[in-house]
């Protein structure tokens, strides 16, 4: 048990230094002068010297990496470059206001997800299964972005102004305005529900005709105690996995929502930084979106392993 | 003949008749019939658009933001442009690289996920680790990471788009190949000492078909929709062109004044995944049931 | 509650269970699957009850506890349990009668257990005598569990907090048995179904599950239905036996009348398919003439770092049956495996017709490859789902001795000598039944003219009835002069097919010999226990034909008049 977290957690450090590699390589070290790339049209001799200088362009490239790496672990990510400001300064408010985001939409989301998913399986092949199927398949292939426009223009356009099509609020502190969090929030937990229920419903069926249900119910056990007690456990464990991955895609899936919605997180930062070819913000918020995403997924294995109880309590 | 005294079967029983194949099975649900009438309306659109649409998508016809002009049925966008005419055009591109970007990933899945699970070892190990490395990043920040360097390139986005389906798609066929080479016929033919491409080839690939197609659906619903985000995002066809993700773009910030120019694109896009979502699931449902062994 | 209300009809009371007319039938197809069945138990005997696979016995066990799979439904009948009827009553009281009425044993209890649950919830929660149910707690009060402690004691098991604490895991097959036993008798029901509870467990451990289910019947005086397909434990078992056959009762009688003058004919194929253990009246064994065609020397094999298989030597002639017996474990397919080419990592030498095969296939001339064929376990899984039979002969076929003059006349005459016709040469194996699947496996493999045929269990996965045809068949592989490796953990098979045995225990060889010799006199205490434990019975009213050449009589699905 010990020995396979251990493993887990060696290869989710070894995958994060990949990525670090990846982003690092992709941004900087291409061939060519990475200055003159980023800088494109605005390339004078000041501003090329000075980027050259902050980017350590000067070094070999492991160096370059080293000190780089190194800069991360004490939060200095070097100067936004379109901003004029330290990156950790420029991004801390929106990484919370990100955070507030996804955290609202999870904790809307999975509750929601999983007990649809558990009706449904209850329900099977009735209506409200085939509707709930149905509504999933629809929502499920629809891209996010699409369901926040229309959203927008059911909700915010038209006769029903419900709600902001577009957030006005500042960064500092988004959860002030709750109307204007109402939209994104309901995108995003459209977009990450189906996977969940559709899962809980596969894993709750599967539970339901397995055969130690039948045997509970072959005992005389009440209907509650047989749901509660022997499936609805054995039915969560393979759901939790699912429900990791669909937040760990959280942190890549606000990227177009607050595109959409001009929300003031990481996600509109990247987009701006790419405008402006702000390399260090560009750097720092793939890397932080693909470190969320590598420990959720860790998280969700550790959770699963722990939630076995075939490895829990180590056999014979 | 030794077998004269065994009892066997009368001289020539009708054969029991074969159950249906993937398609056959999947057309009999309702919803891959609906899948299919969708997407092919979509399709036609798309296709046939160019040669319907009454004026050029790139030149303006009249005053910008404006609905109601006579000759124009959904009037025209911020720069003046027939935001039909443009929704005509714009399919065809997104559509052509959503399937050229799928159909590469899982062949090229397809190829890593069988050498990997048959051949196992240091490969297997190597090709799984090199894939969890891909997966750890979302598909979408990959491509943008990667793009706001090189800049936006229709190549550059099959590749991105078909790599990561690759990897994905390349975990779902090592587990079917897994599934497929437990059974003995794939050791029967290691005993006669079968090469092993061809043990590949012909002993697993046809097994593992149906799981691959159904792939192929996911993967096309998903490459519409991620290409369709990068339009969205900037990133994707860059202007003047006429792309559906582009026009969203385009016309998002004038959605109260015209919202034809967002709500035609949106629509079609959706149209587009829900109807390929609903023949995947027809596919994987006909898919089930076949690995089940029942008939539905 | 349902407790004992007097006896409606002019019952017996010492009936504890009645059926009558009971109708199962599928949906949305209709297709009864099990139709007017009627049965009758007293307490303290055990129904037999034994049918092939489809017969129905299954969805009729199920349906002692008013219980249907998905997709059918009970639609005529009635059952009473100690003359209280159990159809036609509401879900609850249905509910409340499981478990005190009547108790189900499960055939694999490995699944029937909740992976997830301490023995002890899933025990004490068994007895239904918790608080209002759904508050959490199973009602977990001493009383109950000295009720558990006594049960666990009764079926041989421990009884202390360390043994209650465990999950089904941890148990092995034969304990995670007796935790169900245990579960059935624990709240005194009337009736306990029993659906092949020994499948998957050795032979030791199953006489020792078997012996505890007839003593806890007779202690409890409770009824017992016994679901099987194997005779040989009805036998052994039963007070009564009722044979099923697609979907009826052909045939219903005390066991001692059944087993010595079957009326149905299918009763009688039946059992002349059963192979019986024979432990005398073999022939003496002759002088072997010649060289071994196979010849195993110190065979050593591991996996990992544990040794599977210890000084193995082993000789197979031509014409020559040689048995494997083992259990499972015992390191007998490693050993099949080592011989074919398919498992690598062995020490040790092989020789086949005087040469060294290489350990890996790969590593063999085609010649040596196609002269040692192999045959799989499984039917349902040795064959590409993909491909027409013809395709599966004739690859290869093509692969090991090259492109036939005449491909048609290969695909037919193998056909022809595994006893399917020809037209079978155009399907897919979804259109073929189990015994046809293993009969095309088998021509597949002797398409090449093999001289050594290697079989792993292979009927295990078949009924008797397609077994005693399967084995039929090998014999007359083995006239015209094949030899076979014939794997299997069945002993009773051994003394109807091969000429020589090797006992594989725990990766060593423990006995080897002829078969006479070895089944009437066995030296090592593991082959007497095998003997001794494995349950036989004799044929009066016919020889098996296994031991002849002898024509089974055609089933007809049409009962005999009765």
């Amino acid at each position: 048990m010990t020995r396979l977290i251990l493993q887990r957690l060696f290869y989710g450090l070894l995958t994060l230094f990949v990525v670090s590699l990846v982003v690092f390589l992709a941004t900087q070290a291409l061939p060519g002068d990475a200055a003159r790339a980023m800088l494109g049209r605005d390339a004078t001799p000041e501003r090329l010297t000075a980027l050259r200088e902050q980017l350590n362009l000067n070094d070999p490239v492991a160096v370059q990496y080293g000190k780089w790496i190194a800069g991360l672990f004490v939060l200095n990510l070097g100067e936004s470059f379109a901003n004029a400001m330290p990156v950790a300064e420029y991004l801390g408010p929106r990484v919370s206001s990100s955070v507030a985001l996804m955290a609202l939409a999870a904790i809307v989301a999975t509750p929601i997800a999983v007990a649809i998913g558990a009706y449904s399986a209850l329900r099977r092949d009735r209506a409200a299964d085939h509707a709930t199927s149905m509504v999933t398949l629809i929502t499920a292939a629809v891209p996010e972005f699409a369901v926040g426009i229309l959203l927008v223009l059911v909700f915010a356009t038209g006769s029903l102004q419900l709600f902001p099509a577009v957030f006005a609020g500042s960064s500092e502190a988004v959860l002030e305005s709750p109307e204007q969090l109402v939209l994104p929030v309901a995108t995003l937990v459209i977009a990450v529900s189906p996977p969940i229920i559709r899962m809980m419903r596969a894993s709750m069926i599967e539970v339901l005709e397995s055969e130690y249900v039948q045997q509970a119910r072959l005992k005389g056990l009440p209907e509650r105690t047989v749901i509660w007690r022997h499936a609805a456990p054995n039915a969560i464990g393979p759901v939790a996995q699912v429900i990791a991955v669909q937040l760990g895609w959280l942190a890549g899936g606000v990227v177009a929502i607050e595109f959409l919605f001009r929300f003031p997180g990481v996600g509109m930062a990247l987009m701006d930084a790419i405008d402006n070819r702000d390399i260090p913000v560009i750097q720092a918020v793939t890397l932080l979106i693909a470190a969320i995403y590598i420990v959720v997924n860790l998280l969700a294995d550790i959770v699963g392993l722990a939630a076995n109880p075939k490895v829990r309590v180590s056999s014979r | 003949m030794s077998t004269a005294t065994l009892e066997t079967a009368p001289a020539d029983p009708p054969a029991p008749r074969r159950r249906s194949g993937l398609l056959h099975a999947a057309w009999r649900h309702g919803r891959t019939k609906a899948g299919v009438i969708i997407v092919g309306l979509v399709v036609v659109v798309a296709i046939a658009g160019p040669f319907l649409s009454p004026y050029s998508p790139t030149e303006p016809v009249g005053p910008p933001n404006s609905t109601g002009v006579e000759e124009s049925l959904f009037g025209t966008d911020g720069i003046g442009r027939d935001v039909f005419s443009r929704f005509l055009h714009g399919g065809y591109t997104l559509i052509g690289i959503a399937v050229l970007a799928a159909l590469g990933g899982v062949a090229a899945g397809a190829v890593i996920g069988i050498v990997a699970g048959y051949l196992r070892g240091w490969l297997d190990e190597f090709l799984m680790r090199t894939n969890d490395m891909v997966l750890a990043f979302p598909q979408l920040v990959l491509a943008l990471l990667v793009m706001s360097i090189i800049g936006p390139q229709v190549w550059l986005i099959v590749l991105l788009i078909g790599g990561s389906h690759a990897s994905r798609v390349a975990r779902v066929a090592r587990e079917a190949t897994l599934k497929v080479i437990e059974q003995d016929f794939i050791k029967s033919a290691e005993a006669i000492g079968l090469p092993r491409w061809r043990i590949m080839a012909t002993e697993i690939l046809p097994n593992i078909s149906s799981p691959l197609l159904v792939e192929l659906g996911l993967r096309i619903t998903y490459s519409v929709g991620l290409i369709a985000t990068l339009s969205f995002l900037g990133m994707g066809l860059q202007p003047p062109t006429a792309d559906w993700g582009l026009m969203i773009n385009e016309n998002r910030v004038a959605v109260t004044v015209q919202p034809w120019a967002v709500a035609l694109p949106v629509g079609a896009v959706a149209l587009l995944t829900i109807g390929a979502n609903l023949i995947t699931d027809g596919l994987s449902r006909a898919s089930i049931g076949i690995d089940r062994g029942v008939e539905e | 509650m349902s407790n004992q209300q007097p006896a409606n009809s002019g019952n017996n009371e010492h009936t504890a269970l009645e059926v009558d007319g009971l109708t199962v039938v599928g949906r949305p197809s209709d297709v009864e699957i099990i139709s007017g069945i009627t049965l009758r138990v007293r307490r303290g005997e055990i129904l037999g009850l034994v049918g092939e696979s489809g017969s129905g016995k299954t969805t009729l066990g199920l349906s002692l506890l008013a219980h249907c799979k998905r997709a059918t439904e009970i639609t005529a009948g009635a059952i009473s349990l100690s003359g209280t009827p159990l159809l036609g009553r509401t879900e609850n009281e249905v509910r409340q009668m499981r478990g005190r009425s009547v108790a189900y044993i499960p055939q694999s209890p490995a699944s029937a257990l909740n992976p997830a649950l301490r023995l002890r919830t899933q025990l004490s929660e068994a007895l239904h005598a918790g608080p209002a149910p759904g508050n959490g707690t199973a009602g977990d009060t001493p009383r109950v569990l000295d009720r558990v402690r006594e049960v666990l004691r009764e079926v041989a098991l421990p009884d202390d907090d360390a043994f209650l604490k465990r999950y089904p895991h941890q148990l092995s097959g034969g304990q995670q048995q007796r935790v169900a036993i245990a579960m059935a008798f624990i709240g005194y029901p009337d009736l306990i179904v029993l659906d092949e509870p020994t499948t998957g467990l050795d032979v030791t451990t199953q006489a020792h599950v078997l012996q505890t289910i007839r003593r806890m019947t007779r202690d409890y005086g409770t009824a017992g239905v016994y679901i099987s397909h194997d005779m040989a434990v009805v036998a052994d078992l039963a007070d009564d036996i009722a044979v099923m056959y697609q979907g009826d009762v052909v045939e219903r009688g005390a066991a001692n009348d059944v087993l010595a003058a079957p009326q149905h004919p299918y009763t009688a194929r039946l059992l002349r398919a059963v192979p019986l253990l024979k432990t005398g009246g073999h022939a003496e064994p002759e002088e072997e003439p010649g060289d071994a065609l196979l010849r195993v020397r110190g065979l050593q094999a591991n996996y990992g770092s544990a040794p599977v298989l210890q000084n193995i030597d082993i000789d197979v002639r031509r014409g020559q049956c040689v048995a494997l017996l083992g259990e499972s474990g015992s390191g007998k397919t490693t050993l099949s495996r080592s011989v074919v080419g398919l498992h690598h990592r062995f020490t040790g030498e092989v020789l086949f017709d005087g040469e060294a095969l290489a350990p890996s296939s790969y590593r063999r001339t085609a010649e040596q490859r196609r002269r040692v064929q192999y045959i799989f376990q499984n039917p349902y899984e040795a064959l590409n789902p993909r491909k027409r039979v013809r395709d599966l002969i004739l690859a290869p076929y093509i692969h090991l001795a090259g492109q036939p003059t005449d491909p048609d006349a290969v695909v037919h005459e193998a056909l022809e000598r595994a006893a399917l016709p020809a037209a079978y040469a155009e399907r897919f194996p979804e259109q073929l039944s189990g015994g046809e699947r293993q009969r095309v496996s088998i021509a597949r493999a002797i398409a090449t003219k093999p001289d050594l045929l290697i079989c792993d269990e292979i009927t295990s996965a078949l009924d008797v009835s397609v077994q005693a045809e399967i084995v039929q068949l090998l014999r007359n592989l083995q006239d015209d002069g094949m030899a076979l490796l014939f794997v299997t953990h069945n002993i009773a098979l051994v003394s109807n097919i091969a000429q020589k045995v090797a006992v594989l225990n725990k990766g060593e060889i423990v006995e080897y010999g002829h078969v006479g010799t070895v089944m009437s006199d066995p030296r090592h205490s593991y082959t007497r226990a095998l003997i001794a434990d494995t349950p036989d019975f004799e044929l009066s009213f016919s020889e098996s034909p296994l031991h002849r050449t002898i024509q089974a009589p055609p089933v007809k699905a049409a009962p005999r008049a009765e």
